[in-house]
């Protein structure tokens, strides 16, 4: 295929390329403790894995949409079969020793493949939203789209890997939403996850039931779907606390660790405070470049994986940490401009997609280090130490150079948000 | 799905208004904690991994009155481990004993010492060899969590010979550090534990200083760091300057020896300076710092001879004859006696009172005697007519304002209160209404219920030797002290005087004049009422006296335990005081029977 020249959207590679520095700089500082481990060499792979996933998302930007488009559904299924391999054969990793999400061939792990699935899904998502004449109205019509995220997502529960099925959660609601479904669906098809979450508290969950019934007669879906809907709300609320009353503490542990497989419930407390404390010690400039105390002397746990922002908080304080927010937001902000302007509802969609697959991360994990967020071992875009991830990351960075290429106004100035 | 510009644009503004939106939300996030709330995280950061070791202070030297050390510092080790779980501390003492000896005591010790302090390192070995420390270093890397400290231990060069004054240190107790008064002690910290260790405890012990060490997120001690934060270097304790002569205190150890138990104190008399002062025997406290043995606190503890009994300090014995001469001022004070006063009944080696007979010492008899003659030749039948003269009731009051019912009031918290009656209610609480007239008889030569202590005994000689006053023993030199006791004349008390020098020429002690110098004294010969293999009473020996007689420069009281004869005692002090006054005795003393 003869190279065709097209416009690079600089400004969003540029700062990808930021990201990406400014994250092989800290995974380098992970590895300066005291006690000399194997971390101190991993920025050196991190740098390996840099190089092959910038050649990655180089090819990706000589695929036109279109051939994304129709790669989809092929690539999708080698995802979901790839995760469905991994139930027989996967291996775990770091904190997560017990589970499966690691693909492995002779004992050397290659990669997670739940890392490419949160691409694919995104495309395979995209594809089914995009073939909508009109947005979805009732929750039926919403079976296709559910099934495209569900059969990997429960794939990836099984792992488990609650961390990414967050993410798939999360994009999914987000790509519903771009798609033009209108807000009380979107409620709805959430009640039951907020039911779950608020059974805890009898009155709360009350307030919140009430509330949902007025929107099912303001919305006025089918009856079943009503129906259906209440349903489910009074059994996540009300019937699951009782039921988990009801379980032997070893069971309760064991749904526990199914909802933290990361982490020890006994450590999670641990890790959250080691994190604040270094955090919360940078102060406003930090303690230096690799002088972080709280990481030496290893006391920040997975300090070059998914704690690795308290790296950014001990030791560069809250300077470095609006450095990370400020780029982080300029990508996002670049990204919502490349979905608007995107040529196809496809294209868009993708780009929505793989923005609220990072901003996801970025929530949950940064969330995560300051005990804002339940720990659930998410790692950080560009920061956090994976090889995979960063070729994910950088993939998905090719495929946003191309949408932004192929829409409208690519020309545009370099800045223009 | 609907793609109209429209509805695009309105959806990009809504998702950016949401990023916007949880970015600021995190970004307060970080604000809180880093910039309000840094000051408490900083605090928890160093909380977390500085460890603070105490750097023990230098306990304060002890000279003598010459500038010589009585007690010391050296450089000893002290093995701790710093262990974050008492789990983790058993883990750590269990693999210690493959490579260094360690007891089960002493691990349940350590865990005691660990659940008291948790943050402070846990003293394992409080003073450990040379050899140990060596073994240690070498298996260094194997345990990371342990600190081989270099910490000043007490140290006494001349041994058993300054014990019975300066006493030990000990590490402080779990009781202790659980009473109020020792509320600024820290487990593993050093406390005097006798003598002057523990009188002057609050200067002697100094001001522990600290040491900061950074520690991992495992406890283990992180080497080549520089400290975050300045050491606290210890502050040293003054010196304690003494009265003690170092040189005359080894003469004393040196003649008591191995063979004799008892005890003596030489004081200066015109200011309560105790110049040496000793108990025989006694132990080695050099073995009791770093904790004491148990083989050697039994053989020490199942000793007959009690070495751990501070005889010049705690033991009370009958003072026998020496008493008489508070029996002499008592007299000349209340005027029913002058010195050359003789009593109605010459000593014909007893005296018939009522239905029982009081035997004088020398079944000889002395003949008629004056009051001073009856001094040197220590006649029983003299003091026992003076006694009923007297009458219980004023001998008592006159022993009382002697002081021979109050403690000497030495800087040693080891001395006891001498036993002696308050006033006849003591007999009255004792015997009853009815009580015999016989007590004033053995009252008046120093038996029946008086027990007095050796440095009593020299402290009430000290008055004997100047104008009456008595002067406070005191081995720290801090404040002199006198307090008259006796009300006498110049005169009489050059009579008395006079007296005590007949003592020793041509008295009972003749056999211990010095050359060259006036000595003088009273022997002692208390009967104790135990009796030997072949059922002859055995007797303790004493002797107090001063000298030069004309100016004393020394008093010195000797008590030996069963000695006998009070001129052995006698024959001692005067060595002591030849060797004070560098000056030799007339005979010596192993030519003495």
């Amino acid at each position: 295929m003869a190279t065709r020249r097209f416009p690079i959207d600089w400004p969003l590679v540029a700062v990808a390329l930021l990201l990406s520095l400014y994250g092989i700089a800290i995974v380098y500082s992970a590895g300066q403790t005291d006690i000399h481990t194997s971390v101190e060499r991993l920025w050196k792979s991190q740098v390996v894995w840099f190089s092959l996933s910038l050649f990655g998302a180089y090819v990706v930007t000589r695929c036109s949409v279109r051939l994304l488009d129709w790669l989809t559904w092929p690539a999708y299924a080698l995802s979901v079969g790839m995760l469905l391999l991994l139930l027989f054969v996967g291996k775990g990793a770091g904190t997560a020793a017990s589970t499966k999400s690691w693909l492995a061939i002779g004992g050397f792990r290659i990669g997670q493949p739940s890392e490419l699935a949160k691409i694919t899904v995104v495309l395979a998502l995209a594809k089914v939203l995009s073939a909508f004449k009109e947005p979805p109205k009732s929750l039926l019509e919403l079976w296709k789209p559910a099934l495209v995220v569900g059969i990997p997502w429960l794939l990836i529960m099984k792992q488990p890997d609650l961390g990414t099925g967050i993410v798939f959660v999360g994009f999914a609601f987000a790509m519903l939403f771009w798609s033009g479904v209108s807000w009380p669906l979107l409620v709805l098809v959430a009640s039951p996850v907020v039911s779950l979450v608020l059974s805890f508290s009898t009155p709360l969950w009350g307030a919140w039931f009430l509330l949902l019934v007025a929107l099912v007669l303001w919305y006025k879906p089918y009856l079943y779907e009503g129906i259906f809907l209440t349903v489910t709300n009074v059994v996540f609320g009300v019937v699951a606390p009782i039921i988990w009353d009801r379980l032997a503490p070893y069971q309760q542990k064991r749904l526990l660790v199914f909802v933290n497989p990361a982490v020890d419930p006994r450590q999670a407390g641990y890790h959250v405070i080691q994190s604040q404390i270094a955090i919360g010690s940078g102060g406003l400039f930090g303690k230096g470049f690799t002088q972080g105390t709280q990481k030496r002397l290893a006391f920040l746990p997975a300090q070059h994986t998914d704690f690795i922002f308290a790296v950014v908080g001990e030791e560069l304080g809250f300077v470095g940490v609006l450095l990370a927010f400020t780029l982080f937001l300029l990508l996002f902000l670049r990204i919502t401009k490349i979905a608007e302007r995107a040529n196809d509802s496809f294209s868009s969609l993708v780009a929505f997609g793989l923005l609220a697959s990072w901003f996801v991360h970025v929530l949950v994990n940064v969330g995560m280090t300051l005990n804002l967020m339940p720990i659930t071992g998410i790692p950080l875009p560009f920061f956090s130490y994976g090889g995979s991830f960063m070729l994910a990351s950088w993939l998905a960075v090719g495929i946003l150079v191309r949408i932004a290429a192929e829409g409208r106004g690519g020309r545009t100035g370099p800045f223009a948000i | 799905m609907s793609f109209h510009p429209n509805d695009i644009r309105r959806r990009g503004i809504a998702a950016n208004v949401i990023i916007v939106g949880v970015l600021l939300f995190l970004g307060g996030g970080f604000f809180r904690t880093q910039v309000l709330q840094h000051a408490k995280y900083q605090l928890r950061s160093e909380t977390n991994r500085l460890r603070e070791l105490p750097l023990p202070a230098p306990r304060g030297v002890i000279y003598d009155r010459n500038g010589k050390v009585i007690a010391d510092n050296v450089i000893g080790y002290s093995v701790s481990v710093l262990a974050q779980k008492e789990d983790t501390l058993r883990a750590v003492l269990q693999r210690l004993t493959g490579t260094i000896n360690i007891t089960a005591p002493q691990i349940e010790q350590a865990v005691r010492r660990f659940r008291r302090e948790p943050t402070r390192p846990t003293v394992i070995i409080p003073d450990a060899t040379f050899d140990v420390v060596s073994v240690l270093e070498e298996h260094r890397t194997q345990f990371p969590g342990l600190i081989i400290q270099s910490s000043p231990r007490r140290f006494y060069p001349d041994g058993p010979v300054v014990a019975p004054f300066v006493g030990y240190t000990a590490e402080v107790t779990d009781n202790e550090l659980a009473s109020a008064a020792y509320h600024d002690y820290k487990a593993g910290q050093q406390v005097g534990r006798q003598g002057l260790e523990k009188a002057y405890e609050s200067v002697l012990r100094g001001k522990e200083g600290s040491q900061f060490v950074e520690v991992d997120a495992r406890g283990r001690v992180v080497t080549g760091q520089g400290g975050a934060r300045p050491d606290l270097l210890p502050v040293a304790a003054p010196p304690l300057y003494t009265n003690i002569d170092l040189e005359l205190q080894r003469y004393v150890a040196g003649i008591f020896g191995d063979s004799l138990q008892g005890g003596a104190v030489a004081m200066d008399p015109k200011t309560g300076a105790v110049l040496a002062l000793y108990s025989a025997p006694t132990p080695d406290f050099n073995r009791f710092i770093g904790g004491v043995a148990t083989a050697y606190y039994d053989s020490l503890r199942n000793d007959p001879r009690k070495p751990l009994y501070n005889k010049a300090l705690q033991g009370q014995y009958p003072p026998g004859s020496t008493w008489k001469l508070a029996t002499t001022v008592i007299g000349l004070e209340t005027g029913a006696v002058t010195m050359s006063d003789r009593m109605p009944i010459a000593c014909t080696g007893g005296l018939q009172v009522g239905n029982r007979y009081f035997r004088c010492w020398d079944k000889r008899g002395h003949g008629s005697l004056t009051l001073s003659g009856a001094i040197a030749k220590s006649c029983d039948v003299y003091f026992y007519q003076l006694g009923q003269k007297l009458g219980l009731a004023r001998l008592i009051a006159g022993g009382v304002s002697l002081g021979m019912d109050s403690k000497s009031g030495i800087d040693l918290p080891e001395e006891k209160r001498p036993r002696f009656p308050e006033s006849t209610e003591y007999f009255n609480r004792k015997y009853g209404r009815n009580w015999s007239q016989s007590i004033v008889l053995s009252m008046a030569i120093g038996q029946g219920d008086n027990s007095q202590t050796i440095v009593n005994m020299a402290k009430f000689y000290t008055a004997l030797a100047t104008d009456g006053q008595a002067a406070k023993p005191e081995i720290a030199r801090v404040k002199p002290e006198r307090e008259q006791i006796m009300k006498l004349t110049p005169q009489q008390m050059e009579q008395v005087r006079a007296a005590l020098v007949g003592v020793v020429e041509g008295g009972t002690a003749s056999a211990s004049a010095i050359q060259g110098v006036k000595l003088a004294g009273k022997t002692g010969t208390a009967q104790t009422g135990t009796l030997d293999a072949s059922g002859k009473e055995l007797n303790h020996a004493w002797f107090v006296g001063f000298a030069p007689a004309s100016d004393p420069k020394i008093v010195v009281a000797v008590m030996i335990e069963f000695g006998g004869h009070g001129t052995r005692a006698a024959a001692i002090a005067s060595k002591i005081i030849a060797a004070y006054l560098k000056v030799t005795p007339v005979v010596d003393l192993t030519t003495d029977g």
